[in-house]
């Protein structure tokens, strides 16, 4: 009977392999999709050939914080959570590292921020891994509260004044040769880091096992609450350093900076195949998720439209991404 | 009867087994009751006046979470709830501005099949797609966002002085708003003869378990695309009553969506579906907009009670959390 | 020629690129109880599920009454009178029972008495669903069933997790059914329960109809060759009751180099325990409402036997010593020292892990086979670094091997047969190396080839230093794969016997906590 089992997905029908190659590698039909965007985008704007890097560099300024902050989506995502908190955190870290340059310096400023940014997490992971509080709802409600102590603390600070680091303007907006932009030389290592951490690590396993069978991963040993407190602080931290880069980018810091990245974050994530169900999904896919969404916004600018009818445009794509890619994987 | 395991639970008394079956509810109107004691005792001069703003400010993330709750005891959840109500709230006061009074009546109604359908194309996507719920409405709010900033691309729009009076003043005595009266007859109107109907039992069914209810006969995706329409009439209500109170039509979205969430989920309603009902999430909106209005009147700046809102939800559905941990454990 | 009331032929479901039923046929004849047979995964749920119109096929023609039909929902399936039983009740959980019967629009009447028949005459209506025992909802369910009066009534699973009482007026009941000419499905892992009860079966393999066989004795052995198919023809009443028979089976099953003697390379557990050291040990366990004082030895080298009635505190006891629950009297020790868990992973330190009844407990669904069973290599809080080193991996080969997981839809579980799936589970922990197992019910809805090569596995592994506990629900199994038996009755220990003498009259005795020689209970009077 163990003969039984070679060569049948060679029977497999011509669909059913497609589909298999969608699920388990969605990077290469988002690529598909991204390369249709850019194709369009250059027949409406031609004028983009003459400066492709300039173009591209914009368009990866944009793409890089989205594309963290669409980090924790995709990490908590995975565990069948969710983080609505990311945007303010985002905007909280970068305000409290601007206000405390001044008077700390720089390297100090960055700490400060990035450990109430990691604290923020851990509130998080309390409540979602020890209390059993729906992420949504956790979330939503450290947002609110983070968002109502950064209100305080602005009034506190109002004359201290504020500065983003050189270091982090040059690491947002700078380029290398002219031409390859900083936000590179953090983001790829960065990515790298998330792909293997998901991949190659004993915690990547977790995260997946956590979110496809919670009741199961713990039979298995898994304390989930563990997995959980640190899967929060992590994506704490990655808000906070989207935050900054964010900051480093716009050259200013303010409280909502980071407002209108919190749903195109949910977006970048399920665009690139990660379920929000948990427990299936990846790094790579978002990533594509997040240039295919910058892309799309340039591509909407580009031809003018009203902004209301780019709301509209811009739905209408996540839902028929998602809708497309449902199709594919889902075969009951 | 023969194993042990087999034995009914001792007969409690009806009402009984109501109220325990209901404990999270009473306990949320007994703390609004408390609030409301509360309010009266730091803020001698609080009147009837005060009493009816609260109500008119209330009237929109009432219907707001009443929208919401329907959906989610249906399994689902509607992201696009606020921007429902920004295009409905547009739409009526675009139409009214044009309408006269009389015709104001048309407008409502008008209004209410808006919801109503947009509310039924949120669901049929969801159906269709076969998408998470989350997702669809998600890119959803996008949609009618924009298609609210088609309708009036800023503030603008008008409402027929009758309309506005609903929820304007006072009903026979001073201590009752007409905008509560208004609240609590179109939730009867909607939510009794629902509540009793077989669709009714449908939506808890599809909530509760999808299987089961599959194998009972329900058809899971009509159901599920009622949910959403009744969440949308809702939602258009929620637009309507925007309306009411500003007199305008503002086309961006309010804090409705996420502020109808947490209201449910504080008034008993579980995200996972099937449980819940409309009177808690009522309550739940009184009490959250009672304790930002007492910490107001206890010079609270309204940032601190920004923080102070979240924090008492975060308790709350911890201490949800550890009660229903601790059962669960029993 | 008998007219049939339902008659399905050359039905095919295809899911995906994975072929459920392939020209199943099914003919059912008034008056009758029809056995639907075939080991997992031969299609026979997705069949029934067919029949009850919530699953559509891609094609196939069906009859009902001599009636060409489609059936689209569960509401046209009843419509046209057939309604279902299956495993799970279906009662929504947050309605409570008096809003289930609206929602099928049942009539009250007739379901009280259904009830009553069935053994409950006055259950409360308006009890939430939630709130009732399983065996309960399991009647509510079935006189539901029966009061839209089906001229055919399926039966999927329906006796396989219910008190052996309720089982008999189940039977009664279904049998009944006959006479009014109406007719039964019945679809069950006990032959004995299909010998007793059904006049014709009709045997699945491989999603295709392989044979209509009426029941008279000796139809057994057939049926079981049906099932099996042409290469496995291992009589039915064959039994293992000792390690040497045991050995022979598990070395014929899961291959001579995997057999107790072979030179094997997976990483089992080592002889290094001498037989007959105390593993593990419960010392006046109590814990929940039924579990109150169990105190059982458990000894390397064994295959300790659980039987209990349902809800007799099995459950609990499973799960308090494989830390998944905290006791609330009692100690647990392991190798002599007594010991605490707050969790499974605790348990799963000092060796001691659950192999649940239900695989949603134990794997994760979208996940591959591998990553399976590599799951508690990673739990651990140190191993939560870089995956490094051969190690793991081949451990984990190993012990895919040596099940003989079918590893066909290795890149979700999900997709694997219920048998294959509930391997997985066990080689997780063969992987891993684990001491003690405590398997509750492991085969429960299982085909009988892999019941075997289950029971043969457990058997090697006490062979080779491992102890197991073994809960099954199914009492002739007792013998085939234990060593001594622990009856469990009112959450105490009532009794402890030599596997060998544990016929199932015997342990049926003991289970209702009888005296050898008094008569089985009349089934009102055991009321407590």
């Amino acid at each position: 009977m163990s003969a039984a089992p070679a060569g049948t997905t060679e029977q497999l029908p011509a669909s059913a392999r497609v589909r298999r190659l969608f699920r388990e590698q969605p990077v290469v039909p988002l690529l598909g999709l991204l390369a249709i965007l850019v194709a369009i985008l250059l027949t409406v704007q031609p004028g983009i050939l003459n400066r492709p890097l300039g173009w591209a560099n914009g368009i990866v300024y944009f793409a890089v914080p989205l594309a963290i902050l669409a980090a924790c989506q995709t990490l908590t995502m995975l565990t069948g959570g969710i983080d609505l908190s990311v945007a303010t955190i985002a905007s909280m870290t970068a305000y409290v590292m601007a206000t405390q340059a001044p008077s700390q310096g720089d390297p100090a400023a960055i700490l400060i921020a990035l450990a109430l940014a990691a604290g923020v997490g851990l509130i998080n992971g309390i409540g979602i891994g020890i209390f059993r509080v729906q992420p949504l709802i956790m979330t939503l409600a450290t947002g609110l509260v983070a968002l109502g102590g950064a209100n305080v603390y602005q009034k506190l600070v109002l004359t201290a004044g504020s500065r983003v680091p050189e270091p982090v303007a040059v690491l947002g907006s700078g380029t290398t040769f002219g031409v390859i932009p900083n936000t590179l030389f953090l983001f790829i290592p960065l990515a790298l880091a998330i792909m293997i951490l998901l991949k190659r690590t004993g915690y990547g396993r977790m995260l997946y096992a956590v979110g496809d069978n919670p009741v199961a991963a713990r039979l298995a040993g898994v304390r989930i609450p563990q997995v959980l407190i640190l899967l929060y602080v992590l994506s704490g931290l990655l808000a906070g350093i989207g935050g900054i880069v964010l900051a480093g980018a716009a050259k200013t810091a303010t409280l909502n900076a980071a407002d209108a990245y919190l749903l195109p974050s949910v977006a970048a994530a399920v665009i690139g195949g990660t379920s929000i169900f948990g427990g299936r999904g990846g790094y790579a896919g978002t990533i594509v998720g997040a240039l295919i969404l910058r892309v799309l916004l340039g591509l909407l600018g580009a031809m003018n439209t009203p902004e209301p009818i780019r709301q509209i445009v811009y739905g209408a794509i996540i839902l028929g991404v998602a809708a497309a890619y449902a199709r594919v994987t889902d075969d009951g | 009867m023969s194993a042990p395991a087999v034995a009914a639970p001792a007969a409690r008394p009806g009402i009984g087994r109501t109220i325990a079956r209901n404990q999270w509810v009473v306990g949320l109107y007994l703390l609004l009751a408390a609030l409301l004691a509360f309010t009266f005792l730091i803020k001698p001069g609080y009147g009837p006046a005060d009493i009816e703003s609260l109500a008119i400010s209330v009237l929109p993330i009432v219907f707001a979470a009443a929208a919401q709750a329907v959906i989610v005891i249906a399994g689902g959840i509607d992201l696009s709830i606020g921007s429902l109500m920004a295009l409905t709230n547009v739409v009526a006061a675009a139409l009214m501005a044009q309408s006269g009074e009389v015709g104001a009546v048309g407008v409502v109604l008008l209004v209410l099949i808006l919801g109503t359908l947009l509310g039924a194309v949120n669901g049929i996507l969801v159906v269709v797609s076969r998408v998470p719920d989350i997702v669809v409405t998600l890119a959803m709010s996008f949609v009618w966002a924009g298609a609210a900033l088609l309708v009036l691309g800023s503030p603008g729009g008008s409402a027929a002085a009758w309309f506005m009076a609903l929820a304007d003043g006072t009903f026979l005595i001073e201590w009752l708003p007409r905008a509560f009266v208004t609240m609590v007859v179109v939730l009867a109107v909607i939510w009794i003869p629902l509540r009793r109907s077989r669709l009714g039992l449908s939506l808890y069914a599809v909530g509760s378990d999808r299987v089961a209810a599959l194998r009972s006969g329900v058809p899971i995706g009509r159901t599920k695309i009622a949910a959403y329409a009744i969440g949308g009439l809702l939602a258009g209500i929620g637009g309507l009553s925007l309306s009411m109170s500003t007199g305008i039509g503002l086309p961006v979205p309010g804090p409705y969506t996420l502020g109808g969430v947490a209201a449910i989920v504080l008034g008993g309603v579980s995200l996972a579906g099937g449980r819940g009902g409309l009177m808690g999430p009522v309550a739940a909106a009184f009490i959250l907009a009672l304790i930002r209005l007492d910490l107001v009147f206890l010079g609270v700046t309204s940032d601190y009670s920004q923080v102070i809102q979240g924090v008492v939800l975060v308790l709350v559905v911890m201490i949800g959390g550890l009660v229903e941990l601790r059962r669960r454990r029993a | 020629m008998t007219e049939h009331l339902l008659e399905a032929t050359g039905v095919v479901k295809r899911y995906g690129g994975v072929t459920a039923l392939r020209g199943a046929s099914l003919a059912v004849r008034p008056g009758e109880v029809h056995a639907l047979l075939g080991a997992n995964g031969a299609g026979k749920s997705t069949l029934i599920k067919i029949l009850t119109g919530t699953v559509r096929p891609d094609s196939g023609s069906f009859r009902v009454g001599g009636t060409e039909r489609t059936i689209r929902s569960a509401a046209e399936a009843r419509a046209v009178g057939l309604a279902s039983i299956y495993q799970d009740p279906s009662v929504i959980p947050d309605l409570d029972v008096r809003d289930n019967l609206r929602l099928t629009r049942t009539p009250l009447d007739a379901f009280r008495g259904w009830m009553a028949e069935l053994g409950i005459p006055d259950l409360p209506l308006d009890v939430l669903s939630r709130d009732l025992p399983l065996p309960t909802l399991r009647i509510v369910d079935l006189a539901r069933a029966l009061a839209a009066e089906p001229q055919v009534l399926i039966l999927d699973e329906t006796t396989a997790a219910l008190p052996a009482d309720l089982t008999e007026r189940v039977l009664e009941v279904v049998g009944r059914q006959r006479d009014h000419g109406r007719a039964v499905i019945f679809i069950s892992h006990r032959l004995i329960e299909i010998s007793t009860l059904c006049d014709r079966a009709t045997v699945l393999r491989d999603g295709q109809t392989v044979g209509v066989v009426p029941i008279e004795p000796g139809a057994e052995d057939r049926i079981v060759a049906l099932m099996l198919g042409p290469q496995a023809e291992r009589p039915e009443t064959e039994r293992a009751t000792g390690p040497v028979a045991a050995g022979i089976v598990g070395a014929a099953l899961l291959g001579a180099e995997a057999g107790p003697g072979g030179a094997d390379a997976g990483p089992a557990p080592t002889a290094a325990a001498a037989p007959g050291e105390l593993r593990l040990a419960a010392r006046g366990i109590g814990a929940g409402s039924r579990l109150h004082d169990v105190s059982l030895e458990l000894r390397a080298g064994e295959v300790l036997g659980v039987v209990a009635l349902e809800g007799q505190g099995q459950e609990e006891l499973f799960e308090t010593l494989a830390g998944a629950r905290r006791p609330t009297a009692g100690t647990i020790e392991v190798d002599g020292r007594p010991v605490r868990f707050h969790h499974p992973a605790d348990a799963i330190r000092a060796g001691v892990v659950l192999v649940p009844a239900d695989r949603l407990q134990a794997l994760l669904p979208q996940r591959s086979v591998r990553e399976n069973v590599a799951l508690p290599f990673s739990a651990p809080f140190r191993r939560w670094g870089l995956r490094r080193g051969a190690e793991e991996p081949r451990k984990v080969s190993a012990a895919i091997e040596r099940l003989q997981v079918d590893t066909r839809a290795q890149a979700e579980v999900r997709r694997l047969s219920g048998g294959n799936q509930q391997k997985v589970t066990i080689a997780r922990w063969v992987a891993l190396g684990v001491r003690t197992l405590l398997c509750f019910d492991p085969t429960r809805g299982i085909d009988i080839r892999t019941k075997r090569q289950i029971y043969a596995l457990l058997r090697e592994l006490a062979d080779q230093g491992a102890a197991v506990l073994l809960y099954t629900s199914e009492l002739e199994e007792i013998r085939l794969a234990c060593d001594r038996v622990v009856v469990i009755f009112g959450g105490r220990v009532v009794d402890v016997m030599d596997a060998a003498l544990a016929d199932e009259p015997t342990l049926l005795r003991a289970a209702y906590a009888l005296p050898p020689d008094a008569p089985l209970p009349v089934l009102d009077e055991a009321a407590s």
